[in-house]
């Protein structure tokens, strides 16, 4: 199968009533590894991951995928700051992305019941899905954004609520999937969390991007003043 | 005082010993409002869902006609229904005025709307809540609307429930397109009105407190049924 990455932004911005929230933002997205996107609060991640995704109308500039986009779509998935529950037990909450693609019920909770073993959900199949505590309830979208294999997963902030097990929880997930293939694309506003999972940095200041690459040699000497005061835990105006 | 009870004691009395023309009168008014309740639910619930997860040109409007049809007066829905179905209306060749399907037409009329309506505000508020995800899922706008309906279901019985009440406890719409014809189109709410008139108070008393019994019980079932009130938190 032909894979969607590259993804290729050239001078894409968004905005909102009248208002930029981003851009114009000039980058591509190969075809493997972590990229980490940092910044200050306002700094245009959680836009930037939203117009990579689609759920962020383009309002200048172009953005390609490999393929046609409605079919880049259907191969990739986000796992959203806040995570969204459903009215449903975990069980159908999991199922409910491979019965949006016609698999049938029986295959679809099978599928749900091995994904939940292997997130850790397995004792919480009946569980109502509202009422899970907020780690579980982000391993849970984190199990049904991945329930339909996708080549490229966009997390905003996945931790941002959560206490250091949860996290810990999440980032050895994480860290899994990359090792299994998926293109992880992720924000973050948590540096020590972004130094140990990061192999490609964005970092993103007044909605555009300045600086990108290898984390290494980012965190190692960032080229501008706004990046390493960022890293350094400094206040970015 | 002593009207009252023996009205009261005699309504008791209907009820108890199955008095057949209490029990038809029951059934015809449970037939007609349930038939309603379920055409305006299949047209209500979808159309408030639709409402809710599209964005046209008028949009508001319509929200704003459906909200004010919410209290559209009955007796002049059963005018219209009446000019509709008689024999000169556009509707006459079918022979429906005075019978139950005409009673049915009309309920569904003043019903639909507040269903629709309440479903609107329930489901919007979920589509606000599931909108993202859903979008991000790629899901077609029909899968969209089944989820909202499937995952809303409980506002959507309260929703159902209140054009429950509003029909069973109609009387100026049915009484016109009905007739209260005995044996054929005379409901609880006709008969009591009816029986008042003639001064019958046990009878009349006896429809009444069926009327209410019956709302409470019905109500009761789909909240137990539905695990409205045990579900809240969801």
């Amino acid at each position: 199968m032909v894979s969607i990455l590259p993804l290729k932004l050239s001078a894409a911005s968004a905005h909102m009533h009248g208002k930029r929230l981003l851009g114009p933002v000039s980058l591509t997205l190969g075809q493997n590894g972590l990229t980490v996107v940092i910044g200050p609060n306002g700094a245009g991640k959680t836009t930037l991951l939203r117009l990579m995704h689609g759920l962020q109308r383009c309002s200048g500039g172009a953005l390609s995928w490999a393929v046609p986009a409605a079919e880049a779509r259907q191969r990739q998935a986000f796992v959203f700051q806040a995570p969204i529950m459903m009215r449903r037990r975990v069980i159908d909450s999991l199922a409910y992305p491979l019965r949006l693609r016609g698999i049938g019920k029986g295959e679809a909770r099978a599928m749900a019941r091995a994904s939940a073993a292997r997130f850790g959900l397995a004792d919480l199949l009946e569980s109502r899905a509202p009422l899970l505590s907020g780690g579980e309830k982000q391993k849970l979208s984190l199990a049904r954004a991945l329930i339909i294999a996708p080549e490229v997963l966009f997390l905003d902030e996945p931790c941002a609520n959560l206490d250091g097990r949860a996290t810990r929880e999440i980032e050895t997930l994480l860290l899994c999937e990359r090792a299994r293939g998926t293109r992880i694309v992720m924000s973050t506003h948590d540096m020590g969390q972004a130094r140990r999972l990061a192999q490609e940095v964005i970092f993103m200041h007044k909605g555009v991007v300045h600086e990108s690459g290898a984390a290494e040699p980012f965190f190692a000497a960032p080229d501008t003043p706004e990046a390493a005061a960022f890293i350094n835990g400094d206040i970015v105006e | 005082m002593s009207g009252y009870s023996e009205g009261f004691w005699g309504a008791w009395r209907l009820i108890f010993t199955f008095d057949p023309e209490l029990y038809e009168i029951i059934f015809l008014s449970l037939q007609v409002t349930v038939s309603a309740v379920i055409i305006a639910s299949v047209i209500g619930l979808p159309l408030g869902a639709w409402l809710a997860v599209n964005r046209f040109w008028l949009r508001r409007y319509v929200i704003a006609v459906l909200n004010a049809l919410m209290g559209l007066p009955p007796v002049v829905v059963g005018l219209f229904v009446y000019m509709a179905l008689s024999r000169a209306g556009p509707l006459g060749g079918f022979g429906l005025l005075f019978s139950p399907a005409a009673m049915i037409i009309a309920q569904v009329i003043i019903i639909t709307p507040l269903i629709a309506s309440l479903s609107h505000q329930s489901i919007r508020d979920l589509w606000a809540e599931y909108h993202d995800l859903l979008i991000s899922m790629n899901a077609t706008r029909a899968q969209r609307i089944r989820a909202l309906l499937w995952d809303g279901r409980r506002a959507l019985l309260t929703a159902t429930l209140a054009g429950f009440g509003r029909a069973i406890g109609e009387v100026g719409a049915i009484m016109i397109v009905g007739g209260n014809i005995e044996h054929v189109t005379r409901a609880l709410t006709t008969a009591i009105a009816l029986e008042t008139g003639r001064g019958n108070f046990a009878f009349a008393m006896g429809l009444g407190l069926v009327l209410i019994v019956l709302a409470i019980i019905i109500n009761l079932a789909i909240h137990i049924i539905g695990k409205t009130e045990r579900a809240s938190t969801w």
